[in-house]
């Protein structure tokens, strides 16, 4: 026995998000005379939206992608700088080290802003994946419940059956439609964040940073050299007062 | 009765239960009336806590509306404010 939304005593959310969902599944019966236009109707909208899943998950992929592609990106990026920051650490250059090091920090704060964005839209794969199964389940369910009601058609009988089939599939199409709007807002943020960051790493911020790792590099080379000079001199001293 | 958790799937609740939802609901609506975003953001978990908790899945090869719809967990505060005035939150 069905609850009714009078049980909810209060137009609560609950009673508020099941008219939302029932008003959508009682406007399509409304649209046809023949409930089995309406049944055949449905079912193509069905196949409409488990294709949009399937686009849904594969664009939460590609953007998914993209986001370990930026990581991999900056972690060589960080690892590059470590190293320079251990070479300046063993020429005593420690003004130079912490430069090394601030940049390093910075980058890890971004990779773990990115290992979050990729772990939200595992998340939303993953659900994506788990829901389009559930309504390819019942996607052929109704297919076949919709040929049976149609083959015993006779308006007065097969009405009611008709439209619980229908409350039943739009119900879950309802619920469906709105998790791929979310997981396709999530991806659209990411994807653009993903975008700022390549456009940082392209031509922004962060290149300048590598341009800058390449100063840490080059006052890394004039070190050795001066070094190198530093220890030629000595040699020729020494072997100047063996003489 | 028959619950759907958006996003999740349907449960099987026992038809009592539904004065434990129906409370949750009532301190969620209250919550949203005062505008508290942390009361409607913990009502809203404890509402689907209930319900996996109290409720078994509903079997994969039932095809049948529930009597209870539970918005999806991530809805935000502006979001449960818009199904109050009946903007609604289903895509077309």
């Amino acid at each position: 026995m069905p609850v009714q939304v009078g049980v909810v005593r209060r137009m609560g959310i609950l009673s508020r998000m099941g008219l939302i969902v029932k008003t959508k599944a009682s406007k399509l019966l409304d649209r046809y005379e023949d409930p089995r236009e309406v049944l055949d109707y449905s079912y193509e909208k069905q196949l409409e939206l488990i294709r949009e899943v399937r686009k849904g998950i594969a664009r939460v992929a590609t953007s998914k992608k993209r986001l370990e592609i930026q990581k991999r990106k900056l972690e060589a990026q960080m690892e590059k700088l470590d190293v320079q920051a251990r070479r300046a650490v063993e020429m005593g250059k420690e003004e130079l080290a912490r430069v090394a090091l601030e940049r390093k920090i910075a980058l890890r704060s971004q990779i773990s802003q990115l290992d979050g964005e990729i772990a939200t839209l595992t998340a939303e794969q993953q659900r994506l994946e788990h829901t389009h199964g559930k309504l390819a389940q019942k996607i052929e369910l109704f297919r076949a419940r919709k040929e049976v009601l149609k083959a015993r058609y006779t308006a007065a009988e097969a009405k009611s059956e008709v439209a619980e089939s229908l409350s039943g599939i739009s119900e879950e199409m309802a619920d469906v439609g709105l998790a791929l709007e979310r997981a396709e807002e999530k991806t659209e943020q990411m994807s653009a964040r993903a975008e700022a960051l390549d456009e940082l790493m392209e031509s922004g911020v962060l290149d300048d940073l590598s341009v800058r790792e390449d100063d840490i590099d080059s006052k890394l080379e004039e070190l050795s050299a001066s070094a190198e000079l530093e220890r030629e001199l000595e040699r020729l001293k020494s072997e100047a007062k063996e003489d | 009765m028959i619950v759907r958790l958006m996003g999740e799937g349907q449960y099987v609740l026992p038809d009592e239960d539904v004065e434990v939802l129906n409370e949750i609901d009532n301190e969620i609506v209250r919550a949203i009336e005062r505008g508290d975003e942390k009361g409607f953001e913990e009502g809203l978990a404890r509402l689907i806590f209930e319900v996996r908790h109290r409720g078994e899945p509903l079997a994969g090869d039932i095809l049948r509306p529930s009597d209870v719809v539970v918005p999806p967990e991530d809805l935000t505060f502006e979001e449960a404010k818009a199904i109050f005035t009946g903007e609604g939150i289903i895509p077309d």
